[in-house]
């Protein structure tokens, strides 16, 4: 990724910062212009909001055959989570044997590393997820490397 | 509006094409299918260009330009114009061709899909297949094509049921129909149980719930069908045409579980010619994923939601059940060439209404459907093919 994409992109990786538009009292994650319900009638009534960060899991998967640059992390769980706000984001959930995430259950935002670019190219940051209740399991490792699925 | 008629069709084998590049894949297809039309280069007045990615995995954009060029049509200076909507490329070119032709601008045009995807490593051509979905939001997260199928299936299966057999059924149909067809990448059959014990890819899916990314190509010589006898005593007419889009990112849908974009498009078509799912003979799907044969067939109307795995286990899709889909073997199996796909698709229902499809001929064929999307169905375009 870019340095300049990246940096542009600093706010809503790093802090969760998205819209909330007036009007319609909706929120929207990433930032947006104006709130596509409503069309040009919300322009100028979009202001920024910080997510608290705090949602559910609607649906997950472990991704066994990693995404390039996320090759370390696998097997990995990918989720789409609904923000308490509304708005639904893709994330990896985090810190936990993956297969024990399940839909329905509550997670919090992390600022985590995403990848980089190389060796000696620019980190990248963001935001990903844990569990805000880790399920007990016995020994990590092992349970790992025997995923039921 | 203006009939128009496809009146000439190439297509060439699908699957890791390594002695032939991109430029040579387009033209092979492209002279065969001015061939079978029967026109010379100088009845060509127009050339679309389905391809998705020429620039990620060749570094060559412009792939319109290079096809004129390399199709010796440039010393006529033939319009040529590449279109680009992920893995619905293919598709939407077609139907830029017959917009133009529809609308009276020109007469006769060629619509080529072409992709090389295996001059890249896997893991890059992997890549460059995700960012058909939101490259800053879903893969930059970590989030793998396969993954948000599996999302989509996910869903399905907590909302309808839908069971790994009815998943697996997909794809084993799919590869028994490719054992027809001698332009498939797999062209052998392979059963129910060896697609459920598959290697994982993304859970539920397994690898042999997911299409190949393949090097292809495919072309069809539109014209309009007031023109068409001149030329060709087999002509098939386009009697219906439909496009849709989508947000970008699945998870902006109100539902995972389906592709509404599928389901307008078709929706449109339908409404175009004013047919319905039931005048239908045969289907090529877009299944990329063995989940995505299952809801596209739901959102056109073929069957009920939640009940296509089902109908799909019981043989109703297979050759010879009551509505036949993916006779080529679908992306499973046939292969998946992105801005090829929807082109080959529209050979396969060419052929069959021609009674030109060999073992895997569909009897009394007369009304054939295309569907084609691109990313999580962000964009689908569907087609209804009649023969005269």
């Amino acid at each position: 990724m870019s340095v300049p994409r990246f940096w542009r992109e600093l706010d809503t990786r790093y802090n969760l910062i998205g819209s909330y538009c007036k009007l319609t009292k909706t929120y929207h994650f990433p930032r947006r212009s104006f709130d596509p319900d409503v069309g040009r009638e919300s322009i100028g009534t979009m202001e920024d909001y910080q997510f608290k960060g705090t949602g559910d899991v609607i649906n997950c998967t472990v991704v066994h055959q990693a995404q390039t640059g996320y090759e370390m992390f696998g097997p990995y769980c990918m989720a789409i989570i609904k923000l308490d706000e509304g708005p639904k984001i893709t994330s990896q959930i985090v810190d936990c044997n993956p297969k024990t995430v399940k839909p329905g259950m509550k997670v919090k935002a992390v600022f985590r590393k995403l990848g980089e670019d190389s060796e000696s190219g620019i980190l990248h940051y963001g935001t990903k997820f844990i569990l805000k209740e880790i399920p007990q399991i016995e020994d990590d490792n092992e349970s790992l490397s025997n995923i039921e699925l | 509006m203006r009939d128009v008629s496809i009146i000439g069709i190439g297509i060439t084998k699908f699957g890791e094409l390594w002695d032939k590049s991109l430029r040579e894949l387009g033209l092979e297809t492209g002279l065969s299918a001015i061939n079978d039309a029967g026109i010379t280069s100088k009845d060509i007045d127009a050339l679309y260009i389905g391809n998705m990615a020429a620039g990620s995995t060749l570094q060559q954009e412009h792939v319109s330009a290079l096809m004129a060029d390399y199709c010796g049509l440039t010393n006529n200076h033939v319009p040529a114009t590449r279109v680009e909507a992920a893995s619905a490329s293919g598709g939407l070119a077609l139907r830029q061709a017959y917009m133009a032709i529809a609308g009276g601008f020109i007469d006769i045009a060629v619509v080529g899909g072409a992709e090389k995807m295996t001059d890249v490593s896997d893991s890059e051509s992997s890549y460059t297949v995700s960012m058909g979905s939101d490259e800053q939001w879903e893969s930059k997260a970590g989030a793998t094509f396969a993954s948000l199928h599996a999302m989509i299936a996910q869903s399905h299966i907590s909302e309808y049921g839908t069971t790994r057999e009815e998943m697996s059924a997909v794809s084993s149909k799919n590869h028994y129909h490719a054992s027809m067809n001698p332009m498939a990448q797999f062209p052998f059959k392979i059963s129910s149980e060896a697609v459920s014990n598959s290697g994982i890819v993304s859970s539920p899916l397994r690898m042999l719930d997911c299409a190949p990314n393949s090097d292809g190509a495919a072309a069809v010589v539109l014209c309009a069908s007031e023109k068409s006898s001149k030329y060709t005593k087999k002509a098939i007419k386009i009697i219906g045409s439909g496009q849709a889009s989508d947000t970008l990112s699945l998870h902006h849908r109100k539902y995972l579980n389906r592709m509404p974009a599928i389901g307008i498009a078709a929706k449109r078509a339908f409404e175009s010619c004013g047919k319905k799912p039931k005048d239908l003979d045969l289907i090529e799907i877009h299944d990329n994923f063995t989940i995505s044969e299952i809801i596209a067939l739901e959102e056109i109307g073929i069957f009920k939601r939640g009940e296509a795995g089902a109908k799909i286990l019981d043989g109703e899709t297979k050759l010879g059940g009551k509505i036949p889909v993916n006779t080529s073997g679908g992306l499973k199996a046939r292969g998946h060439a992105p801005g090829a796909t929807g082109i080959a698709q529209v050979v396969e229902i060419v052929q069959q209404l021609r009674g030109e499809a060999g073992d895997r001929q569909v009897k009394n064929a007369k009304i054939g459907m295309v569907e084609n999307h691109g990313g999580t169905a962000a964009t689908a375009v569907v087609h209804i093919l009649e023969g005269e």
